[in-house]
C-alpha cells in the first residue's frame, strides 16, 4: 500500500516538473498551465520542431531516454501518459 | 532528339540498370534501390494510370507519405506523360475539414485527372469526390498490381513523346494561397536549369547528395530528388518527419555514405547545432561534405558560425558552407556561392541600409549588419535590381530583384492572370528586395507580406482569416507577420487581434482559441498572440490592415528586443 502511495507521489512530482519546464522551456509561455490530460502532440501544442527538445529535456531532468521513434502521440500525448512512461523507466 | 524526363530516365535505366542510385531510410533501415528497381516500381504506377484512362498532359496529384511509393508513383506519372504534383498529406494535427477545403481549391485550379494516395486517406477521398466533380480517377497505393505485366499489356511510356516545351511538373507551396498558384515547369526549363546548376556546383563522380527535405518543396524536389535521379548522382533520402525528431540522422547518413552535397534552410543550421547530442555523433565523420547550401529562407551569419562551431570537431570543413538564392519559378537556383571560393560576408552600415536603401560598407565603428552573399547568378540566369518604376538600379542600391533566364516557369498553372502580373518587360518580379555588390547578390527583405518558417512559405492572409473565425475577434482587425528569432534561426509568427468590447474579460480564452484554431487549420504553432484595444492596429488609406506598419509598431512598442 505504501509503495503505491509512494508511486503516486512520484508521478505527481514528475507531472508538476514537466508542467512548469515544458511551459517555460519549450512553449515559451511560462504562465500557461498544462493540465495532465491535455493533448500535447496531437493538438500541436508541442510542434514537431520541439519534440526533440522534449526528449532532451526529459533526459536532462530525469535521466530517462525517450527514443526518437517514440516521439509521437501513439506512445504518449498527455502529461499523465508521459509521466507514466518516465516513471516506468526510472532506474 | 527532344530531351524529356522520360527519355533521360529511361536512358539511365538502360545504361546503368544495377547502379544503386537511391538509399532511402525507412523505419530505421536503409533500403537500396537501383535504377531497375525504380523503373519497375514506376511501371506499376504507369500501368495503373493507363488502366484508369489517364492521358499524357493531364495533371496527377500525389498525396503519399515520404516513402518508396512516392518515388515510384512520381516516375510512373512521368512515364505516362502526365504531369505530377506532390501535395503535403494530412497530418493528425490538421483538421480534415480545413485540409479538404485547401484540396478543393487546389483541385479547382489544377483540375487533376487523377489522385494517387495511400490507404489511410481513402475515407478522405469519398468526401473530396462528393463535391469535386472534376476529380477523376483515384489510385490507392496498395491496390495497384504488383507486376506491370499482369494483364500482358505492353507499357507505351507515352512520356517519351513529350515535347520539351510541354509541362513536366507542377509545384505548389502550401496553404490556401500557395495551393492556388501551381508553378508549371517545362522539360526544357528543368534541363536548362539542371545543366547550369550542375556546372555551378561542379558536380563530379564522387558526389553523393544527402537530403531530408520534403519533395513538395522546390529545394527537396529539384536538388534532393530530380537532379540526382536524372543525372545519376547517388542520393541518400530520409523523411522530414524522421529528421525533425532525430536531426543526428542526417549527420550519420553523411558519415556512412560519404555525402558531399546537402541543402538546408537556415533554421536547420541552428536546429542541428543545438539539438544533436554528442553520443549521437560518436564516430561521425563529416569531412566528405564539400557544399552545405543554405537556401530558401533568409541566411544568417550567426547560423553559419553556430553550425561550424558544433560540427568542425567532427570533420566539417569551414569552406563547405555554401549559399543559394532560389525559387520554384526559376526551377530552383538563381545564384550559388561557396563552391570555388568561400562565401562573401558583407558588413554594411545599418543606418544607410535602413534609411537610404543603400548597402554601404561600414566605416568608423558605426552600427552594422553582416549580410550573407547568395553568390553570383548561375549561367543563363540574369539578375537585376529595379526601383518601384522598374528602372535598373546601381550597385549597392536596394530594390526589387528581377530575373530573366532560360529556365523560367511556363506560368502559374491555369492562372494566366497571376502569370501576367509577375513579369515586367520580360523580367520576372521576385518580390524579394536586395542589392548587388561585385556581381554577387544579397537578399535584404521581401516586398510580399510573406512569413518564412523553416523554409516554408506562409501567407499572413491565411492566418488572419483563421484568427478572424474565432468568436470575439473583430472581423477585419487581425494582423499576422513574422519576426526573426535569433535562437531558432527562422521567423516566429506574431498575431495581433482587436476584440469586441464585450469579450474583453475573456482575453486569455480568446488567445487560447486563436492558438488552437491556427494549429488545427494550418499546422503552424503560434507563440505570440496579442490582444489589443480598439484602433490599435494601423490601417492603410484604403482601409486594409498595414502589415509592415503594424510590425514596426509591435517592435517599437512591445518587443524592442527584436
Amino acid at each position: 500500500m505504501e509503495r503505491i502511495e509512494e508511486s503516486i507521489m512520484k508521478k505527481r512530482e514528475i507531472i508538476s516538473t514537466l508542467q512548469s519546464r515544458i511551459a517555460e522551456d519549450i512553449l515559451n509561455l511560462p504562465e500557461k498551465i498544462i493540465t495532465p490530460d491535455e493533448p500535447l502532440i496531437s493538438s500541436g501544442l508541442i510542434d514537431s520542431f520541439s519534440l526533440v527538445d522534449l526528449s532532451i529535456l526529459i533526459e536532462d531532468i530525469f535521466k530517462v531516454i525517450i527514443d526518437d521513434t517514440e516521439l509521437n502521440s501513439d506512445v504518449f500525448d498527455t502529461l499523465d501518459q508521459l509521466a507514466i512512461l518516465i516513471f516506468s523507466r526510472y532506474k | 532528339m527532344t530531351l524529356n524526363f522520360s527519355n533521360k530516365f529511361l536512358n539511365q535505366v538502360a545504361v546503368f540498370p544495377d547502379k544503386q542510385i537511391l538509399r532511402m531510410l525507412i523505419d530505421g533501415k536503409y533500403i537500396h534501390l537501383t535504377y531497375k528497381d525504380i523503373f519497375e516500381g514506376a511501371c506499376r504506377y504507369e500501368h495503373a494510370l493507363l488502366k484508369a484512362g489517364i492521358n499524357s498532359g493531364e495533371v496527377v496529384i500525389l498525396i503519399l507519405p515520404h516513402g518508396l511509393d512516392l518515388i515510384f508513383a512520381y516516375f510512373g506519372v512521368i512515364l505516362n506523360g502526365s504531369i505530377p504534383s506532390i501535395m503535403p498529406f494530412l497530418t493528425e494535427k490538421l483538421i480534415a475539414e480545413k485540409y479538404r477545403k485547401d484540396l478543393k481549391s487546389l483541385i479547382e485550379t489544377s483540375k487533376p485527372s487523377a489522385l494517387i494516395t495511400f490507404p489511410d486517406f481513402k475515407d478522405e477521398i469519398k468526401h473530396l469526390k462528393s463535391y469535386n466533380s472534376s476529380l477523376g480517377a483515384v489510385i490507392i497505393s496498395n491496390e495497384i498490381g504488383l507486376n506491370h505485366e499482369l494483364d500482358g499489356e505492353i507499357l507505351k511510356h507515352t512520356g517519351l513523346l513529350q515535347l520539351d516545351d510541354e509541362i513536366a511538373l507542377l509545384q505548389h507551396s502550401s496553404g490556401t494561397t500557395g495551393l492556388q498558384k501551381g508553378v508549371a515547369l517545362s522539360h526544357k526549363a528543368i534541363f536548362n536549369h539542371l545543366e547550369s546548376y550542375q556546372a555551378a556546383l561542379k558536380i563530379n563522380n564522387d558526389d553523393v547528395i544527402v537530403s531530408w527535405l520534403p519533395l513538395y518543396h522546390d529545394m527537396g524536389l529539384i536538388a534532393g530528388f530530380i537532379l540526382p535521379l536524372l543525372y545519376g548522382i547517388p542520393l541518400v533520402l530520409m523523411s522530414p518527419f524522421d529528421w525533425v525528431k532525430a536531426p543526428y540522422k542526417l549527420m550519420q547518413a553523411v558519415s556512412k555514405y560519404k555525402g558531399t552535397l546537402c541543402w538546408l534552410p537556415n533554421f536547420a543550421y541552428n536546429f542541428c547545432a543545438k539539438k544533436i547530442r554528442d553520443r549521437d555523433l560518436a564516430n561521425v565523420d563529416l569531412s566528405s561534405l564539400r557544399a552545405v547550401t543554405n537556401c530558401s529562407e533568409p541566411m544568417r551569419f550567426s547560423s553559419h558560425e553556430m553550425f561550424i562551431k558544433r560540427f568542425k570537431p567532427f570533420g566539417l570543413k569551414e569552406d563547405a558552407l555554401a549559399t543559394s538564392y532560389a525559387m520554384a519559378e526559376n526551377v530552383f537556383a538563381v545564384t550559388q556561392a561557396g563552391i570555388d571560393s568561400p562565401i562573401t560576408y558583407d558588413e554594411v552600415d545599418l543606418k544607410s541600409l535602413q534609411e537610404n536603401k543603400t548597402a554601404n560598407p561600414v566605416k568608423n565603428g558605426n552600427r552594422s549588419v553582416v549580410m550573407v552573399s547568395a553568390g553570383r547568378p548561375i549561367s543563363d540566369v540574369e539578375v537585376k535590381i529595379v526601383d518601384t518604376s522598374g528602372d535598373f538600379l546601381d550597385e549597392r542600391k536596394i530594390g526589387e530583384i528581377v530575373i530573366r533566364s532560360n529556365c523560367m516557369l511556363n506560368g502559374y498553372y491555369n492562372r494566366d492572370d497571376i502569370t501576367r502580373k509577375s513579369f515586367i518587360d520580360g523580367w520576372f518580379k521576385t518580390g524579394d528586395f536586395g542589392y548587388i555588390a561585385d556581381q554577387e547578390i544579397y537578399i535584404s527583405g521581401r516586398k510580399k507580406d510573406l512569413i518564412i518558417i523553416g523554409g516554408k512559405n506562409i501567407y499572413p492572409k491565411d492566418l488572419e482569416t483563421i484568427a478572424m473565425g474565432v468568436e470575439g475577434v473583430h472581423p477585419g482587425r487581425v494582423v499576422a507577420f513574422g519576426v526573426y528569432n535569433e535562437y531558432k534561426g527562422t521567423e516566429d509568427v506574431v498575431i495581433i487581434a482587436e476584440i469586441e468590447v464585450e469579450f474583453l474579460n475573456n482575453k486569455e480564452q480568446i488567445i487560447e482559441n486563436i492558438r488552437k484554431k491556427i494549429t488545427r487549420e494550418s499546422a503552424i504553432t503560434v507563440r505570440t498572440i496579442l490582444i489589443v484595444g480598439k484602433k490599435w492596429l494601423i490601417k492603410t488609406s484604403s482601409g486594409k490592415i498595414a502589415r509592415a506598419l503594424n510590425k514596426n509598431k509591435y517592435i517599437k512598442e512591445i518587443n524592442s528586443n527584436v
